[in-house]
């Protein structure tokens, strides 16, 4: 399909590219696939068409945006793929198993296609105020947390330690849908314009101060892409929204809330957890939003819980590859994903312990440690795991 | 100093600051040159060789120095900083005088005592404890100091800020700088000295600072000793420096060297922080934001500089540049890129985008642009060109003088191809990198136009006043 690129161009304001290839060169795919995004801009800026059905590619980013970042002339390169896969969304022309995702989320809101009846499972069971009867802050569960049997201890881990510092939460049940951050993602601007809206009207009606996520993914379209926090945030574009104004909402990662919690001294941590952790910093949490430390603060202030950094961390931590809707999608690569890198620099630090703060890393880099056998030697757990072995 | 002509102020004393009080002093007028550190010098004083001529700058500049401490019609006033500038009453048509008042800072050393023969710092308590301002903290000083052994004046300095007596009341059981100067020249009575001056015209040539590399964290500073900034390489390579000019990096030789140019210069805000900030980042702003919009003009010609001094005191080493684009725009510069490039020194066309630890050496992981695909390049030895910013205290200069900003941070010209050096404030001039970024034939020629313009200020008062 030949898409003229001067439209695309004028949209994204590719322009002020100087093609001096930081995005690529800091893209953590670039080395492993054809995808090259500052030669695909060159294309657009060079040649009157583009025919993107010739760059399958597209589907090997992981949004991570090292290369929105990075770029000096604020070029927003990420935005780019994403606006073609668009068009290849538009054109049907996506791989089944992110049609798939993309179909789930519509019908049930959520990307495994299971009944939404079936959301609150995770809960075991426990009584979990709705938060539509009023509260402050909002637990948003997110899909994955909540459908998959490994993640859901997250959530679980989450109450139990929300119930013992007294918070007033609560989970909008049944009707949680998917945050859309992965569907804009894939080029389904459609389906996260109507996401942005329902949720959105939905996440306000609460009314509560808060909004706290498990996920980064759901953390950063929640703060960066819907208009929660009151401010100017437009949507779809991936602009900051500002806080304050009235009824305004904080949007937080539950990091954030979690190292106040600790600060406050409302958590107690009666119990050592006497293992060696390093932590992994997930891309839309650190690199995009800058949030390093409140992750480090939870893990330090668990007793006897030592903390070793791996080379490679914070701005410069390695991609797991889950993002940019690859938790559905293999790719054109299929060498092993970067988790399987990641996991051995994980174990080369000595630690016992892969700390994450977020359900893809916990899933991608755990399966890598599968596959290469290192399940002896390095085990990875959710921040949440370690805090409630603690608690 | 004769004083029956009316006198210029100078503000800074880098390259301009000096040129232009030689020029106006060489006229026949009374100069006062004040500057803030214990010594003239500035920012050329910490350079190797100069490009393209290779000139060794100390050799070059320390000539000027000298006369500028001893010419008949400068008084020089180091360890000094302006405090309040009054601008010239109204009235009567002809130029009134600007009245100034500069806060000379207690040195606890008698410099009339004080022969510079250094026994009193080799004696200090805190000697190899102090990181030294002008080495870029890769070497270390005592609490009293001279900047560097070329300075001018040369005279002992107690660095308030360290010394153990001025800090806690006590240094041991006794002061060992006082027992050690045989001129008995320490004084920790001494006060600071507030001195009112009268002068017609005023250069400014406060000079500029350096980007925090450590705003750009994928690059590594801070967290590997082997990333270092462009300033700190002049000092490494300086024989006057901390390792006698060796190209030393944790003790050994590089074999693998790699300078990456533009970091943080030619950056445009994102919209994200337009958005967040609600309009373009303030003056100033840009740089604490890790990134200035402009072409820091000076780094491509050192980087070759630097690459061909690498390649000179090592020649088995292999030396890469990554570069986005080469301006080598001024008088021999082409010709100087062109020479280095002959030595062995390799162009890589792209901009790195992270450093990180492989066993124990770095790579530099980059997109080799020419060649459409990612590279990763090892190396013992990265240097990084930092963008050249305005200074962090421009806020309190332009509020003591009532200069304007441009958008960039530095001081605003009159008019920016016809008015150079005159700032918008009459009697006041521009000299050197305050207004911008320069190299040193551009700042030595700046400079020599703001004296010319504050000479015609002179004269004319002269004329008035006879």
């Amino acid at each position: 399909m030949a898409l003229k690129t001067e439209p695309m161009v004028e949209q994204l304001e590719l322009m002020g590219c100087i093609q001096c290839g930081k995005c690529t060169g800091g893209c953590p795919v670039a080395r492993k696939t054809t995808l090259n995004i500052r030669s695909l801009i060159y294309n657009m800026l060079v040649e009157p068409e583009l025919d993107v059905n010739a760059h399958p590619e597209l589907w090997d980013c992981t949004c991570c945006f090292t290369c929105v970042e990075r770029c000096p002339k604020d070029v927003r390169p990420a935005e780019l793929v994403i606006g073609l896969r668009g068009q290849l969304v538009e054109s049907g022309h996506i791989p089944d198993t992110i049609g798939a995702a993309l179909t789930g989320i519509f019908r049930q809101g959520n990307p495994t296609g299971i009944a939404r009846e079936d959301r609150m499972g995770w809960a075991n069971g426990t009584q979990i105020k709705a938060a539509q009867e009023g509260c402050e802050v909002l637990l948003h569960v997110c899909c994955t947390p909540a459908y998959d049997p490994r993640v859901q201890v997250v959530p679980r881990a989450l109450v139990k330690a929300f119930t013992a510092a007294g918070l007033d939460f609560g989970t909008l049940g049944t009707d949680e849908s998917c945050c859309g951050n992965e569907v804009r993602r894939m080029g389904e601007s459609g389906l996260f314009e109507m996401l942005v809206e329902e949720n959105g009207e939905l996440i306000r009606s609460v009314g509560a101060g808060r909004l706290v996520t498990v996920s980064p993914h759901c953390f950063n379209t929640f703060k960066n892409e819907y208009s929660l926090s009151g401010g100017a945030g437009e949507q779809g574009s991936g602009r900051a929204g500002e806080q304050g104004g009235r009824g305004a909402m904080e949007v937080l990662h539950y990091t954030q809330l979690m190292a106040e919690l600790v600060e406050q001294g409302r958590l107690k941590f009666s119990n050592e957890v006497k293992k060696t952790v390093t932590y992994h910093d997930p891309c839309f949490l650190g690199k995009q939003n800058h949030i390093f430390d409140e992750p480090r603060a939870v893990l330090k202030a668990i007793p006897g819980l030592k903390l070793v950094e791996m080379d490679r961390n914070r701005e410069r931590s390695l991609c797991c590859e889950g993002g940019g809707g690859r938790m559905w999608a293999e790719g054109t690569n299929l060498q092993e994903r970067l988790a399987f890198q990641r996991v051995r620099e994980a174990a080369e630090t000595g630690a016992e312990v892969l700390a994450v703060a977020c359900p893809f890393c916990l899933l991608t880099l755990e399966d890598a440690v599968k596959v290469q056998g290192l399940d002896e030697k390095l085990r990875v757990m959710d921040i949440m795991e370690l805090v409630d072995l603690a608690l | 100093m004769d004083l029956s002509k009316p006198a210029a102020l100078i503000i800074g004393g880098g390259i301009a600051g000096i040129q232009a009080a030689l020029d106006i002093a060489d006229a026949g007028f009374p100069v006062y040159l004040v500057e803030r550190e214990p010594s003239v010098g500035g920012r050329m004083a910490q350079l190797d060789k100069t490009f393209p001529t290779l000139d060794c700058s100390a050799c070059i500049l320390t000539p000027k120095m000298v006369d500028v401490g001893r010419h008949p019609n400068i008084e020089l006033m180091t360890y000094s900083e302006v405090v309040s500038v009054a601008p010239p009453p109204e009235g009567n048509g002809k130029r009134g005088m600007f009245r100034v008042q500069v806060r000379k800072a207690p040195r606890y050393v008698d410099v009339n005592k004080c022969t510079g023969c250094g026994s009193c710092a080799a004696a200090c308590r805190m000697k190899g404890r102090v990181l030294s301002k002008f080495d870029e903290g890769i070497a270390k000083r005592s609490a009293i100091y001279v900047p560097f052994p070329q300075a001018v004046p040369l005279k002992y300095t107690v660095d308030p800020t360290v010394c153990l007596f001025l800090t806690r009341g006590t240094c041991g059981k006794t002061f060992l700088c006082k027992d050690a100067c045989p001129a008995g020249a320490i004084d920790f009575e001494q006060q600071e000295e507030i001195v009112d001056l009268e002068v017609g015209a005023i250069v400014v040539a406060t000079g500029f600072d350096l980007l925090d590399p450590r705003l750009k964290p994928e690059f590594g500073y801070g967290v590997y000793p082997e990333v270092m900034t462009g300033i700190e390489f002049e000092r490494l390579s300086s024989a006057s420096g901390p390792t006698m000019g060796k190209v030393v990096v944790n003790g050994k030789e590089p074999k693998d060297v790699v300078f990456i140019k533009c970091v943080g210069s030619r950056e445009r805000q994102r919209r994200r922080e337009q958005a967040a900030l609600g309009e373009q980042a303030a003056l100033g702003e840009q740089a604490a934001l890790g990134g200035v919009p402009y072409c820091s003009r000076v780094c491509c010609m050192y980087t070759a500089k630097h690459a061909h001094l690498v390649r000179d005191k090592l020649p088995d080493a292999r030396v890469t540049i990554f570069y986005m684009d080469v301006r080598a725009f001024g008088k021999g510069y082409e010709e100087f890129y062109d020479r280095v490039k002959h030595e062995h020194v390799l162009y890589r066309r792209g901009e790195p985008s992270e450093v990180y630890r492989r066993g124990d050496k770095l790579v530099v992981q980059a997109e080799d642009t020419m060649l459409g695909k990612p590279v990763e390049v090892e190396a013992d030895l990265v240097v990084l060109a930092t963008a050249i910013t305005p200074r962090t205290d421009m806020p309190q200069v332009s509020a003591l003088l009532g200069l304007e900003r441009s958008p960039d941070g530095f001081f605003q010209e009159a008019h920016p191809k016809l008015r150079p050096v005159d700032s918008l404030v009459d009697g006041v001039f521009l000299a050197g990198c305050c207004q911008g970024p320069k190299d040193i034939p551009d700042t030595v020629a700046h400079a020599k136009a703001a004296a010319s313009s504050a000479l015609r200020v002179l004269v004319q008062q002269t004329r008035e006043n006879s």
